[in-house]
């Protein structure tokens, strides 16, 4: 065994002496960062009321409302009809207005891909206002179709497709771009149009991946479209505000559990027709 | 004429060709019956969803309609005549403003907070036991099927009306949403440094510490202003069921039809969502950017 040299530990210190600081630039600025992070919490708590006293109150009534919840129990027969009904409606305008959306995202994916359209005014534009649609809440749009058409689940089937229009668009529109180029180029260089290019090299490419999205959504949406109807938009968040607001409590809580149930079915669902689709590597959502 | 390609001969080629055809026409068929599937669940969703197109289009005209009034004063000029009469309550909006993005903040970092605890709970790669990790999984699955706005209702009635009854809701959507993410992560990361540190004789929280959290942090920190992103766009709708924020304003002006009143704070809500957006993928990319480097 070779005989170790000494370390000179004090002329090593001279020379790298960052690396003998305990808290070394990078970690100050985190600790820095981390205690501004601390303190604007505590500051936000302050200011939103957590510290008046009422979150224990509330915590020991959350209490009881959650043993008043147990076990769930819609009463009647008559009225575990009523929700499930209303569920069959949510599902319903989960499923129109994913699909709907859909149909009218695809040809707004193409005019803001990149790849598609070379136009730059068009492009911008069309990227801008699927922006704005997004920024508005579901329950925004729920709120205004009900102005138009009225009180009811139409109502809510269109607030989920205008919503999911700004969603699916910018999705569609993200994975058009991703496509692989070389299709269309030889289309075109074998004379083919610009709009053969899109449907015999664009579309077969990226079709699946679509599917797969529209899919994934469908069981998110079910998820919103148990909540508009709390505004008055249809499905079963109608009754389930009602039950919650009237301490039906029992009753919320079956309604509840019925929302999870029929989630998790779809969900399983979607998820396998979506390894039917694109086989199992996963979704690039 | 010569083709440069030399054809095969005929009874050679009918059987290839006749193959192309019989596959093309399954595929044919298999699409027919997918489109035959779908049109047939959305006929029965109409029904169920009381779909009427005559109404839709005797009615379609007051969408834009309705839009365009958004955009006019009381006196039916366009609003961006008069600011200040279009932004008349600004004071009161940008307050409200704050203490929604205050709620979302709280609520993000809570939120952060709880995940990261749970996660390493969650992750198949470390969890100590087997039972709590499908505990800890069901619980964040309930967490973030159950609609925010759901947890807000409940929460009003046990905490009173205000911000209190929002953020816990946003909280416990986000524990929800991120657990599963963050367990993803982890169970991603190389397992060789935990490996080694058990070896070495530490304990699991050590382990966690010093083998799997360098590994994850930056994919957390993402993660968690993503989710920020999302929350502060729930909190702005968290005031339709009375659980604070500036949704209890925007609202009570589109019941009561203050037209000009309902634009301005969407635009309010927009502006502030799409600054927040840039900033924070700003620095996600900055965090991932730092990541690729080391």
């Amino acid at each position: 065994m070779p005989a170790r040299s000494p370390v000179d530990l004090a002329a090593l210190r001279g020379r790298h002496p960052e690396h003998f600081q305990r808290f070394d630039r990078r970690r100050q600025a985190t600790l820095a960062a981390a205690a501004a992070a601390f303190v604007l919490l505590v500051y936000a708590m302050g200011e939103l009321g957590f510290f008046d006293g009422k979150l224990l109150a509330g915590m020991g009534r959350l209490a009881e409302i959650a043993g008043l919840m147990l076990p769930p129990d819609p009463k009647d027969w008559a009225h575990a009809r009523v929700f499930a009904l209303a569920l069959l409606e949510t599902i319903a305008i989960a499923l129109l207005g994913t699909l709907a959306a859909a149909v009218l995202a695809l040809p707004v994916a193409f005019l803001a891909a990149r790849n598609v359209t070379a136009q730059r005014v068009v492009r911008f534009l069309s990227r801008r206002s699927l922006d704005t649609i997004r920024s508005v809440d579901i329950l925004v749009w729920a709120l205004i179709w009900v102005n138009v058409v009225g009180l009811g689940p139409f109502a809510g089937a269109l607030a989920i497709m205008t919503a999911d229009i700004g969603t699916f668009g910018k999705l569609f529109s993200e994975a058009i771009e991703a496509a692989d180029r070389k299709p269309v180029e030889g289309i075109v260089s074998a004379g083919g149009g610009k709009l053969l290019g899109v449907r015999f090299g664009i579309i077969p490419e990226v079709f699946p991946v679509l599917a797969s999205q529209v899919l994934y959504f469908f069981e998110s949406n079910t998820r919103s479209a148990s909540i508009i109807g709390i505004v008055g938009a249809g499905g079963i968040g109608l009754y389930l505000a009602e039950a919650i607001r009237t301490l039906e409590l029992q009753q919320t809580s079956f309604i509840i559990f019925m929302i999870l149930i029929a989630v998790a079915l779809i969900d399983y669902v979607s998820s396998q027709l979506r390894f039917a689709v694109i086989g199992h590597r996963g979704v690039t959502a | 004429m010569s083709s440069p390609i030399a054809l095969l001969p005929d009874a050679q080629l009918r059987p290839l060709l006749d193959g192309y055809e019989a596959s093309v026409r399954s595929r044919r068929w298999h699409t027919l019956l997918i489109f035959a599937c779908v049109a047939v669940a959305m006929a029965l969703s109409s029904v169920s969803a009381e779909v009427s197109l005559p109404k839709l289009v005797d009615n379609i005209h007051r969408f834009p309609s309705y839009i365009i009034r958004l955009f006019q004063l009381e006196n039916g000029r366009p609003v961006w005549t008069d600011f200040p009469e279009w932004f008349w309550g600004l004071s009161r909006w940008l307050r409200l403003l704050g203490e929604t993005l205050l709620m979302a903040y709280v609520g993000t970092v809570l939120g952060v907070i709880g995940a990261f605890v749970l996660c390493f709970f969650a992750a198949a790669n470390v969890a100590p036991s087997r039972w709590l990790r499908i505990v800890v999984r069901r619980f964040c699955e309930i967490c973030r099927t159950v609609p925010e706005l759901v947890f807000a209702l409940v929460f009003v009635i046990a905490f009173g009306l205000g911000p209190v009854a929002g953020v816990l809701a946003v909280v416990i959507h986000t524990v929800g949403a991120l657990g599963k993410l963050f367990a993803e992560v982890v169970e991603n990361i190389d397992m060789k440094p935990v490996e080694g540190i058990v070896a070495g004789g530490s304990s699991w929280p050590v382990a966690m510490r010093f083998g799997a959290l360098p590994q994850t942090m930056s994919n957390f920190v993402s993660y968690g202003l993503l989710r920020f992103e999302v929350n502060v766009r729930s909190t702005a709708v968290m005031g339709f069921v009375g659980a604070g924020g500036i949704g209890q304003d925007l609202i009570e002006a589109i019941r009561k039809f203050y037209y000009s009143d309902v634009s301005a704070i969407l635009v309010l809500i927009i502006i502030t969502v799409s600054v927040i957006d840039q900033v924070t993928s700003h620095v996600r990319h900055r965090l991932i950017g730092l990541q690729e480097k080391h």
